[in-house]
């Protein structure tokens, strides 16, 4: 290594594809990241069925046609009717917006206020012990529970659902931040930072924070998929979004009764909500594997 | 404890100067808790009275086995870690209680080096912005070309290419890292650089490049470096003086020369005939120490060095030696010197 010879850049070229056409860079990533080509397009499949719901041959999901009760799938009703006679396809596409809105909100809202909590106590040592505390004893209440008691106390909404399911998260989110502050606080360079005049605030945005947002990331995607579970349980056990709404948890709870002579009406909500759920986590693990070299696995 | 602030031995050059950097009983004990709200159930006693001195432009080694306190010297003279006790003078300034505000800008002053090439640089930052920072936060440069102008300048001194700026620390070699972390220590004009084994994480070769950096930059900007290591044949080619460290105290100060011909204190005296000789057919006399470092949490009473030194007496178990000159700019903490039974050269061994 002679000083004079250029700067070697032998890792980071291996991404970069200067002549290659579109189609050959699609296809190296997926050959790459097979998961996030995999959970990403699934979930853009239902964000798209979500955005374009109502042009998607679907009808009113609220809309009642008691002479057309608990029919079986047909090419009218694609997934079949409920008790109601409401068209279970139309209901399921129309779900899908509920589920991606809490799993979104729920997501952002818990990274943001963990990531807060999670820096606060991983600088401020003093309020540490409290704030962990704290979580600890958010963290022993199951997350399900937790939340089907915060929504004993309110009106059933959607944004008082998306409410409760982010402060049963929170904790997770602020022992991984906290975790993640207090090992980059012990680099060196965050060190060499503090000795070169670097003041508390800067440091946090320029050292800390960068190198906190990848573990953050694939955390929120994990914390995406477990509030859509957790909203579907909660509107299944009537705790949840008020009934009119078609969301998955609703419409398997009204088919519930119906199992054993209408099984369809539980059975695609549930086929959607697992989909979406296991595209969010492949996403994830899609992720976590490309943003954490420890864990990557090169070509 | 009975290493009272003991006077800082004239400088070797020059009677009444001032050194840069001066640390009287310097002392770092990191509490145990076992548990929240239990309380401190005991010390690891890391720097337990540690004196020392460097001028300007003088390179000072601080040897020792690991464990023995050495790095935590160096982060506490940084204020990287806040002193149990003792003092901290730069430039004749007390800087072990001045409050962070005030510290601030004096930090300027002294930089330091790490070890681990890939951990001390951001990986998120482009090498310019890793020489920049120092530069804005003591407003070195009035200009953003300012800024780009002195850290060209930087990658000169280090002697990397200057579009060595525009690139990630991830897409250089160990030792163009260590070059881009020097560079970063000058970046805001320091007087004083700490390197903490700022050499051992290298290979051979690029050992010798930095170090022989490191002389020259030295030469060139009179720097004072306090460079801290436990290669004791590095620590021959690059200092001046040497201090020992012997589990959280120093056991020994002189001269590079006089300390490796004719060390005094029984722990150097085994220390030196640890390092490999080139030659592999010469024989020598090596003194092999039985037994481990004793914990910091539970140094032994009396001499610390006392359960593996082949010399021991009753003493040396009661009563701690202080550090005191025996020879122009040399002191070492031993009884055996009282005793006058100090030899050259000691037990003799087959190795």
């Amino acid at each position: 290594m002679s000083p004079d010879t250029a700067v070697a850049a032998a890792p980071a070229a291996v991404d970069v594809f200067p002549a290659e056409v579109q189609r050959g860079r699609v296809r190296t990533f997926i050959r790459r990241h097979p998961t996030i080509a995999l959970g990403g397009f699934l979930l853009i499949l239902m964000v798209v069925l979500a955005v374009f719901a109502p042009f998607l041959g679907t009808s009113d999901p609220q809309a009642l046609a008691p002479a057309r009760r608990v029919r079986p799938p047909s090419d009218v009703h694609w997934f079949g009717t409920d008790m109601l006679g409401r068209d279970v396809y139309s209901r399921v596409i129309y779900g899908a917006r509920v589920s991606l809105i809490v799993g979104l909100s729920v997501a952002i809202l818990a990274s943001a206020a963990g990531l807060f909590i999670g820096l606060v106590s991983g600088f401020i040592r003093v309020v540490d012990g409290v704030i962990m505390r704290i979580m600890d004893g958010l963290m022993s209440i199951p997350s399900i529970l937790l939340a089907i008691a915060l929504m004993a106390l309110t009106r059933g909404s959607v944004q008082n659902v998306i409410i409760a399911i982010t402060v049963a998260e929170i904790p997770r989110v602020s022992r991984l931040v906290r975790g993640v502050v207090l090992s980059l606080r012990e680099q060196p360079y965050v060190e060499a930072a503090i000795a070169a005049g670097t003041t508390t605030p800067r440091i946090i945005w320029r050292h800390i924070l960068p190198n906190t947002l990848a573990p953050l990331t694939v955390q929120a995607t994990y914390i995406a998929a477990s509030a859509m579970i957790t909203e579907a349980i909660l509107s299944f056990i009537g705790a949840g979004t008020p009934p009119i709404i078609p969301s998955w948890g609703n419409v398997m709870a009204e088919g519930r009764a119906l199992w054993q002579v209408a099984p369809y009406i539980v059975f695609f909500p549930a086929v959607f909500l697992s989909i979406t759920v296991l595209a969010v986590n492949l996403l994830g693990d899609g992720l976590r594997d490309a943003l954490d070299p420890r864990l990557a696995k090169r070509i | 404890m009975s290493t009272a602030p003991m006077q800082t031995q004239a400088p070797p050059s020059g009677a009444a100067r001032r050194p840069l950097l001066e640390v009287n009983d310097l002392k770092k004990h990191f509490p145990i808790r076992s548990g929240f709200l239990s309380g401190v159930t005991g010390y690891v006693y890391a720097v337990d009275g540690v004196s020392f001195s460097i001028d300007k432009g003088e390179t000072l080694s601080l040897v020792g086995e690991s464990g023995c306190g050495k790095s935590t010297v160096g982060r506490t003279v940084l204020r990287l870690i806040e002193p149990t006790s003792g003092q901290v003078l730069l430039d004749g300034k007390r800087i072990d209680d001045l409050p962070a505000s005030e510290l601030r800008p004096l930090r300027r002053r002294m930089q330091v080096v790490f070890q681990d090439p890939f951990s001390s640089l951001n990986p998120r930052l482009k090498v310019k912005d890793i020489l920049a920072e120092p530069i804005t936060n003591f407003g070195l440069a009035s200009s953003a070309r300012d800024v780009e102008e002195r850290v060209a300048e930087l990658l000169d001194k280090v002697r990397l290419p200057r579009d060595a700026m525009k690139r990630f620390p991830h897409e250089f070699s160990g030792g163009q890292r260590q070059r881009i972390g020097i560079a970063r220590a000058l970046a805001p004009g320091a007087d004083l650089i700490i390197c903490d084994e700022a050499v051992s994480a290298l290979d051979v070769s690029v050992k010798a490049q930095i170090v022989n950096l490191l002389s020259d930059l030295q030469d060139e900007l009179g720097l004072s470096l306090l460079f801290i290591s436990h290669d004791l044949a590095i620590v021959e080619h690059i200092t001046h003086r040497v201090a020992v460290m012997y589990l959280g105290k120093i056991v020994e100060v002189a001269e590079k020369s006089a300390l490796f011909a004719a060390p005094k204190h029984p722990y150097t005296e085994a220390l030196l005939s640890a390092v490999p000789l080139p030659d592999p057919t010469a024989k020598r006399d090596r003194i092999i120490l039985t037994g481990d470092v004793p914990s910091p949490i539970k140094p032994p009473p009396g001499c610390r060095f006392h359960t593996r030194c082949p010399h021991a007496f009753d003493r040396c178990r009661q009563e701690e030696p202080a550090l005191k000159a025996i020879g122009p700019g040399h002191l070492s903490a031993c009884h055996l010197h009282d005793a006058g039974v100090m030899r050259p050269t000691p037990v003799t061994q087959a190795a």
